[in-house]
């Protein structure tokens, strides 16, 4: 954001609201801390007259010190620009701030998730229940004085491991079943879970006084459960799915049955050490991953990676790209039924991507390849030319293959066109991002939006639809795998000699303390870092913007009305990976 | 034409299927268990089956490739093994599911601490092939090894790496990364011909 608008932002806020906001003015901090009462009529005010209508990011701090607990939103404009942060403080034996979904549905899970990990009340909120952890769960675990059944100490490296390590087993010192921790009342063998019921009598049903539904065929109001065990979830994910016969009245994600905290793993540990870690949220683009990390940590440390390093990064940021996309236009047309051939030829070219990615950094999936102010290490020997060789030959050749083999087939076009529709204001309104956000006619992409690393001197093109049904979001994968032909084309072509990385690369940076948010236009849409250090080796908070959780939120308003065979496609062409749902 | 676009796309199945049998007899039944085979089946020109018959063949490896780190020990003058690792305890430091358990030796008569580890343990279980350890090691002692077939029946008894588990030759560490090794040999020779020209300046 230019000073200019910085300081027009300012005034007219500070003319609407006098005295209600003030800047944030802590060291390395930024935007405004709000006045919690007024809290919904700002985000109003900012959505509906500076235009700042995409809430893309919401989480807590625990300032524990200070005895207070902060939600910190990162609000966008849907035509790009930088963010406007803002803050509501509330202290942390009553922390209750507003809900703004009624202003910003997209805060639906992030709210439910800042309540379940760091026990934020938000008023106002429809469905304020746990989201990732389990009903029964005791405490809310990144609130800063929680300690996890394993707890060492509060930061890594742990002292028992040097100099006088002797290696024991966690689960020698607490075998099973003493390493959970519940209320004394509680007894975990007669527990019976109260949230389903909640769950299912707060789903719409249409009730059996209104079967009138002006057909001749009598339906029955059932509840199924799609799930967590299903196939076609691409993990463990369970759909609560309310019927009227065959079509769907309500349907309500549960997830978190994968949920590792990785959050509060990431505060123990050190900034180096959270690198490998983020590999596994999703994990079939960890290179994507990696890429907003660094980026986050390196805005905080304020260095810059040298040239050949960002070209690097960028091509393997790409190449992941189309690795994620081919890989999600094969499960979704497994999801229709087209079993395993348009998934296995889409397989066979990722095959060959993953190779260049192990060759590079010693992992097919699980890459770890970025570091602060640059790369782990320079392209081995011949790297280059076989990257070459797939971005022009193979790969532009097999993608025209997949679009002949699938984009007019009949079939495919039947399952998908005019299913799922997300519209523009919705896709907006519910933070959706990525390709569901641009097959609902949004040009927006974090890499045009605000373009980071060398995006701005390579020529691409934004995919965008209009429809925002499958058919389009499919279509805008394919699209972008062209796009991500093309800037891979230039930067084989430009990619200049020189170091990979500014400075030593050290296992233990100085980050100055402040805050943080860094993203990335990653295969699944916006993933953002949240790091606030204070100064120590360990970051005092670390938050995921996750793009597949957040896009979820939209997922049981576009089911509605469509028959539950369509459900499996819906949800396979929003694309999500579970590591990166369930963090 | 209703229909166009599916026989387009069938078009496109069977010309993988006749492809797979064109291929078949380009290779005239020397398609697995052939030096090089491999490299070829699923390079960026393949055509055809593109499977591997594992454990019949295995993929190749490449030099970076990481799995389990290692350490790496040179051969002393009567047979003994002189492990690299000094006990600094970086590796032990920077790994990020912290499975490096380290004891470092004392000297028994002065209690002052030396440059060697009693023990050292590594709990494969709770490894996640970083790589962190090797990269950061000052002394080039603890690296990324190739061997990815570990399955055991007991994990209690056998998922614990001790130092013993742990060691491999220098020799071993330079077939499975030439270049790595060369690299480092290089820098290594470089950093000893400086000391001894200053020695000699001196």
């Amino acid at each position: 954001m230019s000073e200019d608008t910085n300081q027009m932002i300012t005034n007219v806020l500070a003319d609407r609201f006098p005295g209600v906001i003030k800047p944030d003015e802590r060291e390395g901090y930024e935007g405004y801390v709000i006045e919690s009462e007024r809290l919904i009529e700002f985000a109003q005010a900012i959505r509906d007259e500076l235009g700042y209508d995409y809430l893309s990011s919401v989480t807590g701090v625990d300032y524990l010190p200070d005895d207070k607990i902060e939600v910190v939103y990162h609000a966008y404009r849907s035509e790009g620009g930088s963010a406007l942060v803002f803050k509501v403080q509330a202290p942390r034996a009553e922390a209750t701030v507003p809900s703004l979904v009624s202003v910003f549905p997209g805060a639906d899970f992030q709210e439910r998730e800042a309540w379940d990990l760091l026990g934020i009340r938000f008023d106002g909120h429809p469905n304020l229940r746990r989201i990732l952890m389990w009903e029964g769960f005791h405490g809310h675990p990144l609130r800063k004085d929680w300690e996890e059944p394993y707890f060492v100490e509060p930061g890594k490296p742990f002292k028992n491991r040097w100099p006088e390590g002797e290696a024991i087993r966690s689960e020698e010192k607490k075998s099973f079943k003493k390493n959970v921790q519940y209320p004394s009342e509680f007894s975990p063998d007669g527990w019976i879970p109260e949230d389903d019921k909640a769950l299912y009598s707060g789903m719409v049903q249409l009730g059996a006084q209104d079967s009138g539904n002006g057909r001749t065929l009598e339906t029955d109001q059932i509840i199924v459960n799609l799930g967590p065990q299903h196939p076609s979830t691409h993990g463990v994910f369970r759909m609560v799915v309310s019927l009227d016969g065959e079509e769907i009245a309500d349907l309500q994600p549960v997830v978190g049955y994968l949920h590792r905290n990785h959050e509060k793993i990431g505060e123990r540990n050190t900034y180096i050490m959270n690198m490998p870690f983020t590999d596994r949220l999703d994990y079939l683009a960890s290179m994507g991953n990696n890429f907003a990390y660094a980026l986050t940590v390196e805005k905080l440390m304020g260095i810059k990676p040298p040239e050949r390093a960002d070209y690097i990064r960028v091509m393997m940021a790409e190449l992941t790209r189309i690795v994620s996309h081919l890989f999600s236009i094969g499960t979704l047309l497994n999801d229709l039924g087209a079993f395993f051939t348009p998934m296995l030829y889409a397989l066979t070219e990722r095959e060959l991507v993953l190779d260049v990615f192990e060759a590079v950094s010693g992992s097919r999936m699980m890459c770890n390849y970025f570091r602060f102010g640059g790369v782990a290490r320079d392209l081995p020997e011949g790297v280059l030319e076989r990257v070459r060789d797939l971005v022009t030959e193979r790969l532009p050749r097999k993608i025209d293959e997949l679009d002949t083999y699938l984009t007019d087939n009949e079939i495919v076009r039947t399952r998908t066109i005019g299913i799922g529709i997300l519209t523009r204001e919705q896709a907006i309104a519910y933070s959706a991002a990525g390709p569901v956000l641009r097959a609902s006619g949004v040009e927006y992409d974090v890499r045009r939006a605000e373009p980071y690393s060398i995006y701005d001197r390579l020529s691409f093109d934004i995919a965008v639809r209009h429809n925002g049904d499958i058919y389009d979001r499919y279509l805008v994968r394919l699209e972008e795998i062209r796009q991500s032909l093309r800037i891979l084309q230039q930067v084989v072509r430009d990619i200049p000699d020189g170091e990979i990385q500014t400075g030593k690369s050290q296992y233990q940076v100085r980050v100055p303390s402040g805050e943080s948010y860094g993203r990335v236009e990653n295969p699944k849409g916006e993933l953002g870092f949240y790091i606030v250090s204070d100064g120590n080796p360990n970051p005092w908070r670390y938050h995921i913007r996750s793009p597949s959780f957040i896009n979820l939120t939209s997922f049981g308003e576009i089911c509605k009305g469509h028959k539950i065979a369509d459900v499996v496609g819906i949800l396979g062409s929003i694309d999500i990976v579970l590591g990166e749902v369930d963090r | 034409m209703y229909g166009l676009g599916l026989i387009k796309g069938l078009g496109v199945t069977l010309k993988h299927f006749i492809e797979t049998y064109l291929d078949d007899i380009r290779w005239l039944g020397r398609r697995y268990y052939r030096e090089g085979a491999i490299a070829e089946r699923q390079g960026p020109n393949a055509r055809g089956v593109f499977t591997v018959q594992y454990p019949e063949e295995k993929l190749p490896v490449p030099e970076e490739f990481r799995y389990i780190p290692f350490l790496v020990y040179e051969d002393g003058k009567d047979g003994d093994r002189e492990l690299r690792c000094t006990s600094c305890g970086i590796c032990a430091k920077v790994c990020p599911p912290q499975c490096i358990w380290i004891t470092r030796s004392n000297d028994p008569e002065t209690g002052r601490p030396i440059p060697s580890p009693t023990k050292f343990f590594i709990d494969i279980d709770i490894c996640m092939n970083c790589g962190l350890c090797a990269e950061f090691c000052p002394f080039d002692a603890i690296k990324m090894d190739h061997d990815y077939e570990l399955a055991s029946y007991d994990r209690l008894a056998d998922h614990i790496f001790n130092k013993e588990r742990l060691s491999k030759s220098v020799s071993y560490y330079q077939s499975i990364r030439p270049t790595n090794h060369a690299f480092e040999e290089a820098k290594r020779a470089e950093k000893e011909a400086a000391k001894e020209a200053k020695r000699k300046a001196r």
